[in-house]
């Protein structure tokens, strides 16, 4: 299909010596599939299910922000509901402050919160609401944390609203406690709990002998985070939203990190080799080992079974950020699937350059695609798979295509070994479906 | 656990506590995408598009196109001119669309663009081709609802397009509101019966509930065209239905292009519907057709049926006003008792037009214009219903209470169906009736001890 010249460079195949053009803001006028900053703060801080998450501005933000990532709570759902100022004509003239402040006190009557989240928005951020005044002043009122977050639409991409989303984090560890905390202590940062991801994880580091002590954010609380400075190690799953937490912790409280991916059964090995390698102890890495080849062993009989299905058939993905699309390269190649097309909202130079060494020379690399682009590649390519988003996900359908969803709307966990062997499921039960057949492109085609 | 909502009802002046409501912009994306080649463009940040588009792609399992001007620091001190302008290039280079429907966010409406102005400069730059038409409306997410942008809008539709040529046609304008693409569908079928050549606007039918052909079409086949959108001018009547949804585009039809129009609420239910039908009547100068009596025989044959099911049952019933209007009558005419009536929507017109309607059966009942569903769960807390009426999100308060809910309204994000089978007319009324009726049963069922557990009901 034609590009815009200006789209062009945001393209390549993996064999090619060109670097993916990114990091940039999308072209005005593109169907983008992007974000903005408070989108990107608002999932990162969403999971924290003891705290208030209050959007200061316009109800959109508010509304569409209510409910839509399935990042499960063991205990407290207090982060699930939706809290805004629903800011009005008024408060555009004369300001918003005054509402918020108003608006912080009555949702501490009803609601006796551990702390609050103050998301400010494009709106109240253009009419200089001086939200960062207001949450200091509440938080001496009300006695409980009241933290700011600079995550205005208009400040960038997702990636802009993570820093935002973290600096806020900053603000939380550091607060608490830290009594307690034994030598082999962790945090997790980065997953949400999606689907109960985290207490898949959780349940593999608690079995090596590692406490976890805060997890951030998915199925997190105040109180832990507050605390989450105490711990000896760092490990960070999704790198693009929580790395510069890590960074932070490292420089202030000297706290080593690592950066894993538990997706795909190489990627959650060696996620904990390095955790357990970290800690040194023998035993430690005893227990490991015989985690991974427990777990491996359960699922490879499975895996080898799908495979024979699978093989040589062709997948796309189109993520948020790079961690996801490398380590998904990596399980499609487990299960025998190729990589025709592999694109992220947020990638980095480097991130690319690692893609292209990932992915197979013919394998299409895209910076910030769009609906259009990704169809015509979809159906170029014949591909069988497609990994997306909600908005990708209609998309995939409408041409016939298996899909899987591997962002917010997920219902089923995909970490770990055994979420390894649900993706291959997944993925297994979309591509081999029979109603593809009744597609009228793909139609006399037979079952796969 | 997912109950954390006091009966106690607290003084609240600044919260909001879980909308029954969202901003104008998705309104204006829904009704742009009701017309034919129609790109819908969102003026502001790149989330505000990105929300739409996922709201609606969850609502109808489409695909749901619409470009944005990716608004970055800059754009929000400089002001979003060169965004736009850029915009427009990039759109019809690459997406090559009949037409491009602008709407404005909070961003670019406290910037203060100027987005006519703009129009014209990209047009003398040679950045919108010949034969290419820009259209906008203002819709700043901290006034109206999304209800209002979206009759912003179909009005914006109308201000640019519709020309009265000075020759009457035997046409007549159909603004259906907010309401499905299978309702569109269903008001075209009834409008034909009558006879009678009808132009809609907008019109999601084979947009937003498009075949699998196995192609992705950037742009589907639906929608109200060019030329329509041009003749509706000419057309000799307009029906608007559905007031916060149609009445100022209608307005504006009667103002500019001299069409006289007929205020009518939703064709939901039997009392609306009815109105409907004697105004298509009127129009075409015919008696009702048989195919549309025996339509409503079979909805009144249905509710009598039925009723013993339906009286007294109380429920509560919440959303937008025009469906929440047409829903509070229908549910009255079914002798049940709708004792929380609620919209996130703006407008004391709501309460006045609530109250006058239960004026006889209900005289107490909670009502209000600008409420949260937070409000609506107290309310149930105070006085239980047996039945929730509205979209997906009152799925919460279902849980928390133990009450049963038909989803009917937007968005639904959680079920199948709505865009496939109307709600309008007499035949979605009745649809609509059977949910309610299978809802009220599925309960008594479900609650039933074994010696009073029936085969029969």
């Amino acid at each position: 299909m034609d590009l815009l010249d200006d789209r062009k460079r945001q393209v390549v195949t993996a064999g090619e010596v060109r670097a993916v053009v990114c990091d940039r803001p999308s072209v005005a006028g593109s169907v983008t599939q992007r974000a903005c900053s408070f989108c990107g703060s608002r999932v990162v801080l969403y999971p924290i299910a003891d705290a208030l998450h209050l959007v200061h501005g316009p109800v959109g933000c508010a509304a569409y922000t209510w409910d839509i990532r399935g990042a499960q709570s063991s205990g407290p759902q207090l982060h699930r509901l939706s809290f805004n100022t629903d800011v009005r004509e008024e408060e555009v003239i004369f300001g918003g402050e005054k509402k918020l402040a108003r608006a912080l006190r009555e949702l501490v009557v009803i609601h006796k919160p551990k702390g609050a989240f103050v998301y400010a928005t494009c709106l109240t951020g253009v009419i200089g609401d001086d939200v960062d005044a207001v949450c200091r002043m509440a938080t001496a009122e009300l006695g409980i944390p009241i933290i700011p977050v600079q995550s205005e639409g208009f400040k960038g991409t997702k990636k802009d609203g993570y820093s935002a989303a973290c600096r806020a984090l900053d603000q939380l560890i550091g607060t608490g406690p830290t009594e307690g905390i034994g030598p082999y202590s962790v945090n997790i940062l980065g997953d949400f709990n999606i689907a109960g991801e985290i207490w898949t994880i959780k349940g593999y580091l608690e079995r090596m002998g590692v406490e976890v002590v805060a997890t951030l954010t998915g199925d997190g609380r105040v109180d832990t985070i507050r605390r989450a400075h105490g711990v000896k190690l760092n490990i960070v799953q999704c790198a693009g939203s929580m790395t510069s937490v890590a960074k932070l912790m490292k420089e202030k409280y000297g706290i080593p990190y690592v950066q894993v991916s538990f997706f795909g059964l190489e990627d959650c090995a060696d996620a904990l080799y390095q955790i357990a390698k970290h800690f040194g102890d023998p035993e430690m890495m005893r227990r490991t080992k015989e985690i991974v080849r427990t777990e491996t062993e359960a699922v490879l009989p499975e895996l080898a079974r799908i495979r024979k299905d699978l093989e040589g058939k062709k997948a796309a993905l189109y993520v948020g950020g790079a961690f996801k699309a490398f380590s998904l390269v990596k399980a499609l190649r487990q299960i025998g699937m190729q990589v025709a097309m592999a694109g992220t909202q947020t990638g980095g130079p480097a991130d690319y350059e690692h893609l292209k060494e990932l992915c197979d020379a013919d394998t299409i690399l895209a910076d910030d695609s769009n609906p259009l682009e990704m169809a015509s590649w979809l159906a170029l390519r014949d591909v069988d798979l497609f990994i997306g988003g909600v908005k990708e996900r209609p998309v995939a359908f409408k041409l016939g295509i298996g899909f899987c969803d591997h962002n917010h709307e997920r219902k089923i966990g995909l970490a770990g070994f055994e979420g390894c062997a649900a993706f291959a499921r997944e993925v297994h039960a979309t591509v081999t479906s029979p109603v593809w057949s009744l597609v009228p492109r793909r139609a006399g085609r037979g079952l796969a | 656990m997912l109950d954390m909502t006091p009966a106690t009802v607290s003084e609240r002046s600044a919260l909001k506590i879980n909308p029954a409501k969202t901003c104008q912009p998705v309104g204006a994306v829904y009704a742009a995408l009701g017309v034919h080649g129609c790109l819908p463009h969102s003026h502001g940040s790149q989330g505000c598009c990105a929300y739409h588009r996922s709201h609606l792609t969850r609502h109808f399992k489409e695909p749901v196109m619409a470009s944005t001007s990716s608004f970055t620091e800059g754009s929000s001190v400089f002001g979003g001119m060169a965004n736009l302008t850029q915009a427009f290039g990039t759109i019809f280079e690459m997406y090559d669309p009949d037409i491009v429907a602008v709407h404005t966010t909070c961003l670019s409406e406290v910037i203060g663009d100027d987005i006519p102005t703009i129009i014209s400069k990209a047009r003398e730059e040679g950045k919108i081709p010949e034969g290419k038409l820009v259209v906008h409306c203002n819709t700043p997410s901290f006034v109206g609802s999304h209800v209002t942008g979206f009759s912003a809008m179909v009005k914006g539709f109308v201000k640019y397009l519709s020309e009265n040529t000075g020759t009457r046609t035997t046409a007549v304008n159909i603004l259906p509101g907010w309401v499905e693409p299978s309702d569109m569908t269903e008001l075209k079928r009834i409008v034909a019966i009558f006879g009678l050549p009808a132009i809609m606007l907008p019109d999601t039918s084979s947009v937003l509930d498009a075949p699998a052909t196995g192609e992705h079409a950037f742009f589907p086949k639906g929608g109200t065209t060019l030329p329509e959108l041009k003749a509706m001018g000419d057309a000799r009547a307009t029906l608007s239905l559905g007031s916060w949804a149609s009445l100022d585009a209608a307005t504006l039809l009667e103002t500019k292009c001299g069409v006289p129009f007929q205020e009518l609420d939703l064709p939901i239910g039997l009392a609306a519907t009815d109105r409907f039908i004697q105004s298509l009547k009127a129009l075409a100068g015919v008696d009702v057709p048989v195919q549309i009596e025996d339509e409503r025989g079979r909805l009144v044959d249905v509710i009598s049926d039925m009723h013993q099911y339906l009286s007294g049952r109380k429920v509560a019933i919440y959303g937008d006003p025009d469906h929440v209007i047409a829903l509070t009558e229908f549910c009255r005419d079914m002798d049940m008792l709708p004792v929380h009536v609620l919209t996130g929507s703006v407008g004391n017109a709501f309460e006045t037009r609530i109250h006058a309607i239960l004026a006889d059966s209900v005289p107490n009942a909670n009502v209000k214009a600008q409420g949260d569903l937070f409000l609506l769960h107290q309310w149930i807390k105070n006085e239980p219903v047996d039945l929730l009426l509205g979209t997906t999100y009152g799925k919460f308060i279902g849980r928390a209470e133990d009450i049963p809910l038909v989803r009917v309204g937007w968005p639904i994000l959680d079920r199948v169906g709505h865009s496939y089978f109307p709600t309008v007319g007499y035949l979605g009324s009745l649809r609509l009736a059977a949910e309610i009726i299978s809802a009220i049963q599925e309960r008594q069922d479900r609650d039933a001890p074994d010696h009073a557990f029936e085969l029969v009901l």
